[in-house]
């Protein structure tokens, strides 16, 4: 970081009132932690027993497990496949890239249940391109997949308009390879980014619930995963299962956050 | 060049897969039994009020996040605070929670025998079953986009514009309408879109909260499901199609937004 | 515009915002809900076809005149949980007793509710097989579902009630061909072992099944001739016995007097015969011809009830066959794990 001075505080965060951080902070209290806190407050209600039981029976660990690794396979993935298309809209030219680029967001808006319905039309028993991979666990990745694809996108886009490209011409007119600009210039750039929207996407994976309930099949052990869990013990009035549950994954989910906003600190140090 | 080829083929190609054919299924069911059942269901008192509460939900959830999630942002990347990493991670927590679980907290906050259940009966207020609920859920699902897309781009731009502009006599609010909000723009138009695409398309969460009283409490997204369990499949699709249409006119307006620049 | 400006713009900014969630809550207020005219129903998801005919016949009644409905409408457990935390309901209209029952423990239904000569059951159906147009697989008997190669659909008998009485349907029926009840257990193990998927809900089961999953479907009958009716490729086969699912109805304890004569009046020829013709089995004897005339394809197997199952009734089959931690079927889904993951 620059260590110009500048009077009183740096440069935008000056324009915020003296207000800002307290009104911020309130409404993240308000809306996101007092309903967290009542989360924790019902979950450790049983006690502690009943917590880690709840956590640790076979058909809650293979939950866990199916999720997390769903959610981590889909990051990666997103992450590849995220920045390529953002890459695309933002650098080539082709017809209907327009149509393309204003595409991108229906995930989020169309409802879970419909994007079930199609994916299940397409990859379903009645496949009309021959593909039946519904009821099994590449359908949970599938799923998750569609629910997750604008996020590294939509986080990576907005960096990419605003790139310098005259470090980029500089580089390819001293020679230097199309990968290799890509891999030393832009990457580096865009890694802060790629970073949050893998975050994004990892913490939307473990706790997407209606796509994936209908694609999955729901065998315990086997395809069912940590959401629908959570929903089949709320379902038998088992609220300490549900909530232990959910306090593990958020946990999982927080611990992983904060070791991907570490790296972030880490990798911007590195650029600036 | 053969390269580039092969990447736009392969982005093509996986987005045709997951998105653009899917997309395209929903349009052709809407259709196959022709105009006239589309503009029925389109009309029928129930959807309307369906469509209404959608927006009025929106409205309400995605300035307030948006204002949010821009303060929050310029917090996290321009201002020293304490614990900067856990605040960083927790904008991010509420869609790690699962749907279900966001609408039984709610309820433990403020449902009848919640938290602050009795303190809003007794007003007379409903808060859980009722609009402020809804809107509720819908806050905590869609919170964290406009501070996750802004955060790169702020961090990207740097400092020194901002700096420039200072030394030269600019005051901070004239340093951030000029040079900083232009240059976030993107950041801000796609945080917006995405908090409205995820406001308006969310379920699960919104389902535990909102009683699903037809012509009353139900969004277009549980409409969705009504109608698709009722065999009425082009209601059904009508309605999703809806709010394809509200997420694109989203994206096509947030893009009028300061016309100059790029593409 | 100076600091102060700013400070004020932000601060209008936020009045503004918060002034908005106040009209909000404002839309929510319950002051209007006590009018005599108006009943609040909550039901579970199958009925709503038949409500669609039930309430427009009720308004042509004498006690019915103008009165207005808000109706609601999603799987059972959901409902009855969503009235428990506080969304207003007047009439109840549930899949299984224990769904009110949990109203009962809440205080929100009187404890007598199901004291009369129905016993709070409204209206009847039975668990069916569905299976596709001209029943390739031939499948006729219980028996037939446990041959390899077959694959039943039903929901996750965790999450749904629907699958709740489609487990008892199976057992009660192995039970009923005098086998015992550990034999009966063995039947739903391996029962399970040919289901490939476990939706959430039977409505979503449903789904499943006419995308092209499975060969056959424990669904409701009423369910499954609606399906039919709408143009689902399906065909009903009626099981030798199965079990008769009661769908009970009761009033809330804060109900208006309208809401109580809509419920007498659900029990009356006129109703009885709207929800035959809706593809339920009428419980007032009179009108049993209704839902012949309706359906004239549709089977008439042996019926046994819950209680003929278990005599504890759902209090007890919920303990012994559903619990999350230590149940019958708790046991056989581990088992499922164990034989496929492995």
């Amino acid at each position: 970081m620059t260590t110009v001075a500048l009077p009183r505080r740096r440069a935008s965060g000056a324009a915020l009132p003296s207000a800002a951080p307290g009104v911020a902070i309130t409404y993240l209290s308000v809306i996101v932690l007092l309903p967290l806190a009542a989360l924790l407050w019902q979950s450790q209600k049983g006690g502690a027993d009943a917590f880690w039981q709840a956590v640790s029976s076979p058909d809650a660990a293979a939950a866990l497990e199916l999720t997390l690794g769903a959610a981590l396979l889909v990051a990666l993935n997103n992450a590849v496949f995220g920045t390529l298309i953002a890459w695309m809209i933002v650098r080539d030219s082709f017809p209907g890239k327009g149509i393309v680029n204003s595409l991108i967001d229906l995930p989020f808006a169309l409802p879970t249940v419909v994007a079930g319905l199609t994916l299940l039309t397409l990859y379903g028993p009645y496949s009309p391109i021959g593909l039946n991979i519904t009821y099994t666990r590449t359908a949970v990745v599938l799923a998750l997949l569609f629910e997750t694809l604008p996020f590294v996108i939509r986080s990576v886009q907005p960096v990419l308009l605003e790139l310098d490209r005259e470090m980029e011409e500089a580089a390819a007119s001293l020679g230097a390879r199309g990968h290799v600009v890509f891999r030393r210039i832009v990457l580096p750039n865009l890694l802060p980014a790629i970073l949050s929207g893998m975050a994004l996407a990892f913490a939307r994976a473990v706790g997407e619930y209606g796509s994936v309930v209908m694609l999955s099949g729901n065998v315990p052990f086997s395809t069912e995963v940590a959401s629908v869990h959570i929903y089949s013990q709320i379902q038998s009035d088992y609220v300490t299962g549900a909530t232990a549950m959910s306090i593990v994954l958020l946990a999982i989910s927080l611990a992983v956050l904060l070791s991907i906003s570490a790296l972030h600190r880490r990798s911007s140090k590195h650029v600036h | 060049m053969f390269t580039k080829l092969g990447l736009r083929f392969a982005a093509l190609a996986y987005l045709a897969l997951l998105l653009i054919v899917p997309v395209g299924i929903i349009g052709a069911h809407t259709f196959s039994g022709g105009l006239g059942p589309v503009w029925d269901s389109l009309t029928v008192p129930d959807a309307v009020k369906a469509l209404e509460l959608t927006l009025e939900i929106a409205i309400i959830v995605v300035p307030l996040n948006t204002v949010f999630g821009i303060t929050m942002a310029i917090l996290m990347v321009r201002r020293e605070l304490p614990g900067k990493a856990l605040l960083s991670a927790l904008i991010d927590l509420p869609f790690a929670v699962s749907p279900v679980i966001v609408g039984f907290t709610l309820i433990l906050v403020y449902g009848q025998q919640g938290w602050f259940g009795s303190f809003f009966v007794d007003r007379g207020y409903q808060i859980i079953f009722s609009t402020p609920g809804m809107v509720l859920a819908t806050m905590f699902v869609s919170l964290p986009f406009v501070a996750r897309e802004v955060i790169p781009v702020l961090r990207e731009i740097g400092t020194e514009q901002e700096q420039a502009a200072a030394t030269l006599g600019a005051r901070s609010h004239q340093t951030f309408r000029r040079v900083t909000l232009p240059a976030i723009r993107w950041g801000i138009v796609y945080g917006v879109v995405l908090t409205t695409a995820r406001s308006i398309g969310e379920y699960g969460a919104v389902a535990v909260v909102s009683g699903n009283v037809i012509g009353q409490t139900q969004t277009l997204t549980l409409r969705v499901s009504q109608e698709y369990q009722n065999f009425d499949h082009t209601a059904a699709y009508t309605a999703a199609l809806e709010l394809a249409v509200i997420a694109l006119v989203t994206l096509f307006l947030m893009n009028l937004f300061h016309p100059r620049k790029d593409r | 515009m100076n600091r102060v400006q700013v400070r004020i713009a932000a601060a209008g900014a936020v009045v503004l915002s918060l002034a908005a969630l106040a009209v909000g809550c404002g839309g929510g207020s319950t002051a209007d809900a006590e009018s005599q005219g108006k009943i609040d129903l909550v039901a579970y998801s199958t009925p709503e076809t038949s409500y669609a005919k039930l309430i427009p016949a009720f308004n042509q009644t004498s006690a019915g005149k103008g009165v207005t409905f808000t109706q609601s409408y999603g799987a059972s457990g959901d409902q009855s949980r969503a009235v428990a935390a506080g969304q207003a309901a007047d009439v109840v209209h549930f899949a299984l007793e224990p769904d009110i029952a949990r109203l009962v423990d809440a205080k929100l239904v009187s404890p007598n509710w199901d004291q009369n000569q129905y016993n709070g059951i409204v209206a009847n159906t039975e668990v069916v097989f569905v299976v596709r147009k001209g029943n390739p697989k031939h499948i006729t008997s219980w028996d037939d579902l446990v041959k390899p190669g077959v694959e039943v659909i039903t929901p996750n008998p965790f999450t749904s009630g629907g699958a709740r009485w489609n487990i008892m349907a199976a057992y009660g029926a192995e039970l009923k061909e005098g086998k015992t009840p550990a034999q009966a257990q063995r039947y739903l193990s391996d029962l399970f072992h040919n289901v490939p998927v476990q939706d959430d809900k039977a409505s979503a089961a449903l789904q499943t099944f006419t995308g092209g999953k499975g060969d056959v479907l424990l669904a409701y009958e009423q369910d499954a001739l609606l399906a039919q009716e709408s143009g689902a490729d399906i065909q009903l086969v009626y099981p030798p016995q199965t079990i008769e699912i009661q769908t009970p109805i009761a009033t809330t304890t804060k109900a208006s007097s309208s809401a109580k004569a809509f419920v007498k009046w659900l029990y009356t020829d006129q109703a009885q015969t709207i929800l035959a013709e809706t593809g339920y089995r009428p419980v007032v004897s009179s009108d049993e011809s209704a839902f012949a005339r309706a359906f004239p394809d549709a089977g008439n197997p042996t019926l046994f009830t819950i209680d003929d199952v278990d005599p504890g009734g759902w209090d007890d089959v919920m303990t012994t066959f559903f619990d999350p931690e230590n149940s019958i079927m708790q046991k056989i889904e581990g088992s499922i794990g164990v034989s496929t993951s492995s």
